[in-house]
């Protein structure tokens, strides 16, 4: 039994209804508790802020096409290296570390969950053996369905049951947590090179629209009462004009659960672009938060960007490679047989181009726009936007007027006409910060009933004690404290052990993989259906015997089991 | 007893669709396997126990005696070298890193003399590819250039590409243009529907007219180009233009050729070209069963996927200083450990002979040309035969090898992770 008790925290814990307010936090053998022996290891958080570990619902850190980009990119590992010391291992890499670099600088930031944004179901052992070498935090892997053979053809069989059939085998046989659409039907139109342009188009071969796929996809995933809701990269991805594109797609959306939205679309700033041309190209973020705010059903997260160099690395193949046209400079891609895309290239962000300029100011308005913050989630699509490291900066953005103005003041001339963001005031509290970066991503995710992202009794002992006092810090001018508070934490606490303290690891990690078993009647399982398994054994380029992961790849996995069409 | 389904270790295509028949904890019949898999699994002779060198001779030892020994002349070296890893799983080839970072080793690949120039030139301008069932169910033109699957990987024609029945090539061979480029009228040559047969140390040319072509410069191609004719360029450009989705294979007829990584370069901005007309793709065909998984290991680890440095502390790579061969034909190093492959039949003579001179220690199921040049031979469980654990194919699809028998021998990981914890004070990765 190990006992930990931590006095004097400055708790926010908005899952909880808590904000605020000095409290001592009990736990035992990894969770928290109503009282401990006096036995227990004390912490004195000497009244800092203290929020449940950080989560991160939109991150690429693990699997095929972030270690694609780190192969590339030997310029990249030699921009962030560390030495072994203590229990760190060696790290290398800023914009795509390593595995333990990824790692320990989340945990110094206060980060215990992560979802990584993109697992392809046929390389889905490659992400697993990553969430093993990533052990400071607890894991889980987006799946994606968007070029899905046979989630399209059960689209364009109208059979809901169906689709949702395949989506659970998928999930169990990858040990993946949700449906994840990246580009719907575009990544298998990519398959000739070509794209989609709306989601009215119909894919090549296959007869269904992106708006098919995504309307049966939100019903399977409820039919399924998968914890999480379907987590949508929308089409046109980072095309003037796109936004309409974005508005339709959120029409679509019915509200079906109670407990949380019914889509998750992702890095809505890549998707809010008005204007035809890259000349022309303006905000649309009044528009897209003026229709997310009357639809309780749908959470977004920013996809801000943050000047400097990063990669972009999304399965949305045909987006990056028009990116690779615009920049010419050098381009992965990688098919997956009958599943999905990929494709990775370097970006530089600068201030010097309107367009950038209009694509940060984008994220921030989305943020600073919509009424709810449990709606409107903090991230940069990591390393899409930037690297997760400058999730402090941000916050001071979203907190500090001030700070926005000076950093508008340096950016390209044109961007003031072509956005809002110089006229909103809004500047976002401790509390608003804790929402969006911990207590909405737990909710979204559905994991608040495995006890994370609050505090209350039960709950996983997953804790961020910063460096800050907010009874004596104002952020609104004192923003470059609110930065360094949040860059690294005094103690993360991860299930009831101090791993980081002051930015540096102290123990070696043992973190967990949640994944979802629905389990559908006998009579529609997959790996009972004969077409299934002759279409599987025909065109993809493993057998199907050899193809779900095993449980050797998953040390600490926890299933979470749900019963679908109940 | 039949197993089905079994994966076959041997090179990067990693056919999963074996059956093998054992009796007796012996495999007695393979089907559905190459040749080469065919010996991979029947003609599996191991060395009974370790090995160390006398002066006359050589004499067993125990394992434990084999194995501290090892951790003793790597911790007395200054200039470690490991090096392999691509025959074995990722699993072992994790602890090898582990092993490197602890004692600020150098720690490479076989890439070093395969691929390695392909990784090189991906470094400078990326890699437009695709896993291999894209390839199956899609391409109507198929070129393999500086590579001779018929020999060197024997089934990738029927798994994946030519042979291949896919979902919109229901005709596969009938529906298919194969483009064979070479030096010489290979057996792959003789298959194809185009050979284009270049002079040595031509191929760099070659691409630039095809790039030229494509890029609709015909007219600055002179008639002749490495000698292959104008004629021919231009048709093979307007069929890659055509295709409906095409593949690129290459091997090391262009990696270890004049030009070396600029070839690859070349053939990768070709790719990149023809994406502005079509769908286009490019591979390389990797050697070893797991090469590709020793690279995709050490970069998740390291951020590098070979050649990588320990010495100062941090992960430092730069390929033709931090790479096997150059490191020992400098006769810098002054210990190496050798897993799971065969650098004193695969290194240039200079390199090998430097294995000889320093105490080099081989852990390897089998007897090899390097056993030769060693101190102690480590004998251990051949991934994909006796060991299960983790490959990645040449398209980097990971598949799980099998335990197929259990011949009584340690895996390589666990004699690794023994090393390990000698050389940390008895405390694991």
């Amino acid at each position: 039994m190990t006992e930990l008790w931590v006095k004097n925290a400055c708790v926010i814990d908005p899952i909880r209804g808590i904000n605020g307010d000095i409290m001592d936090i009990a736990i035992r053998d990894g969770r928290i508790v109503e009282s401990v022996s006096d036995r227990a290891e004390v912490i004195d958080a000497e009244r800092c802020l203290t929020l449940p570990g950080g989560i991160d619902s939109h991150t690429h850190v693990s699997g095929t096409k972030v270690n694609f980009g780190r192969y590339m990119s030997p310029e990249d590992m030699r921009a962030g290296r560390t030495k072994r010391k203590g229990k760190m291992h060696v790290t290398s890499g800023y914009y795509v570390p390593t595995t333990f670099g990824n790692s320990y600088r989340y945990s110094a930031m206060g980060y215990t969950t992560l979802l990584e944004g993109a697992m392809a179901p046929l390389e889905a052992r490659h992400t697993h053996e990553e969430f093993t070498a990533t052990p400071h935090q607890d894991m889980m892997a987006n799946t994606l369905f968007d070029g899905n053979w046979a989630v399209m053809d059960a689209v364009r069989e109208k059979d809901i049951r169906k689709t949702a059939a395949v989506v659970a085998w998928t999930l169990k046989a990858a040990r993946g947590y949700g449906i994840k659409l990246t580009n719907p039907g575009g990544t298998e139109a990519w398959g000739w090179g070509e794209d989609l342009t709306g989601i009215h188009d119909t894919v090549p071969h296959f007869a269904v629209t992106p708006a098919e796929i995504i309307t049966t996809m939100i019903r399977a995933n409820e039919l399924l009462k998968l914890p999480h809701s379907v987590h949508l990269h929308c089409n046109n991805l980072g095309k003037p004009g796109n936004y309409q594109t974005t508005l339709e797609t959120f029409e679509l959306v019915p509200d079906l659960n109670d407990a949380r939205q019914t889509l998750y679309a992702t890095h809505v700033q890549f998707h809010a672009y008005g204007g035809g041309t890259w000349k022309n190209i303006c905000s649309k973020a009044e528009e897209i938060t003026r229709l997310v705010n009357s639809k309780p059903q749908i959470v977004m997260d920013m996809g801000q960007i943050m000047f400097g160099r990063t990669m972009t690395m999304t399965a949305d193949g045909p987006m990056e490679f028009n990116l690779h046209c615009l920049h010419n400079n050098k381009w992965s891609n990688h098919d997956v047989e009958l599943e999905t895309g990929s494709g990775i290239i370097p970006v530089t962000y600068s201030k010097k181009s309107t367009v950038n300029c209009i694509m940060w100011a984008i994220g921030l308005e989305l943020a600073l726009l919509t009424k709810n913050p449990w709606q409107c989630l903090l991230e940069t699509d990591n390393p899409n936007g930037a690297p997760f490291v400058k999730y402090p900066e941000v916050i001071g953005l979203l907190m500090s007027k001030r700070y926005r103005d000076e950093e508008c003041a340096a950016l390209h001339a044109g961007t003031e006409q072509k956005t809002s963001l110089y006229a909103l005031e809004r500047e976002m509290d401790w509390h608003d910060i804790a929402v969006m970066t911990r207590a909405g991503q737990a909710k979204a995710l559905g994991i608040v009933s495995q006890g994370k992202g609050h505090l209350g009794v039960g709950a996983e002992a997953d804790i961020a004690i910063y460096p800050i006092r907010t009874d004596s810090v104002d952020p609104a001018r004192e923003y470059r404290k609110v930065v360094e508070g949040f860059q690294k934490t005094r103690y993360t606490i991860k299930r009831g052990r101090v791993v980081s303290r002051d930015g540096e690891i102290i123990v070696d990690g043992a973190n967990a993989t949640f994944w979802v078993d629905a389990k559908v009647p006998e009579d529609i399982r997959m790996e009972n259906d004969p077409e299934f398994i002759k279409r599987f054994e025909q065109f993809y380029t493993v057998r199907m015997s050899n193809y779900p992961v095993q449980d050797v790849y998953l040390p600490r996995g926890r299933c979470i089991e749900t019963e679908a069409f109940t | 007893m039949i197993e089905r389904d079994v994966v076959c270790p041997f090179c990067g295509c990693l056919c999963d669709d074996l059956e093998l028949e054992t009796e007796g904890g012996k495999i007695v019949k393979v089907q559905n396997g190459c040749s080469l898999a065919e010996s991979t699994f029947m003609n599996d002779t191991r060395l009974p126990a370790p090995i160390r060198r006398t002066e006359t001779g050589w004499e067993d030892i125990s394992y434990n005696e084999a194995i501290k020994e090892t951790a003793e002349i790597l911790r007395d070296a200054d200039r470690p070298l490991l090096y392999g890893w691509s025959s074995t799983h990722g699993e072992a080839q994790s602890i090898g890193v582990h092993i490197a970072e602890l004692i600020g080793a150098v720690i490479d690949n076989t890439s070093t003399v395969c691929h390695g120039p392909s990784i090189l030139a991906i470094q400078e301008v990326g890699h437009p590819g695709c896993t291999l069932g894209q390839v199956k169910n899609r391409a109507d033109v198929i070129i393999y250039w500086g590579a001779n699957p018929v020999e060197a990987h024997p089934r990738h024609m029927s798994r994946y590409t030519t042979y291949a029945t896919g979902f919109f090539v229901p005709e596969a061979r009938r529906e298919r243009t194969v483009i064979v480029v070479d030096t010489r009228r290979t057996d792959t040559a003789n298959i194809a529907d185009e050979f284009v047969q270049i002079e040595r140390g031509g191929d760099y040319a070659v691409f630039s007219a095809l790039r030229a072509i494509v890029r609709g410069n015909a007219s600055v191609i002179p008639r002749k180009v490495a000698g292959v004719s104008k004629e021919q360029l231009i048709r093979i450009a307007e069929i890659c233009k055509k295709a409906k989705f095409g593949a690129i294979f290459f091997g090391l007829g262009l990696t270890m050729s004049r030009g070396k990584y600029k070839n690859i370069r070349n053939a990768i901005e070709l790719t990149d070209e023809l994406n502005r007309h079509t769908k286009f793709v490019i591979s390389p065909l990797r050697g070893h069963g797991n090469v590709y998984g020793s690279n995709e290991v050490f970069t998740w680890m390291t951020g590098y996927p070979f050649a990588v440095d320990f010495a100062r502390g941090i992960a430092f790579y730069n390929p033709g200083e931090t790479t096997a061969v150059d490191i020992l034909r400098r006769g810098e190093c002054d210990a190496a450990l050798i897993v799971a492959s065969d650098p004193g039949a695969n290194f240039p003579r200079a390199a090998a002979a430097h294995l000889a001179k320093i105490p080099t220690v081989v852990i390897d199921p089998h007897v090899n040309a390097t056993t030769a040049l060693s101190r102690i031979h480590i004998p251990c469980t051949a991934a994909g035969i006796d060991a299960a654990g983790t490959a990645y194919r040449m398209d980097g699809v990971p598949i799980r090898l099998k335990k197929v028998i259990d011949r009584g021998y340690p895996d390589d990981a666990e004699i690794l992770k023994k090393i390990y914890d000698l050389l940390n004070g008895g405390m694991g990765p």
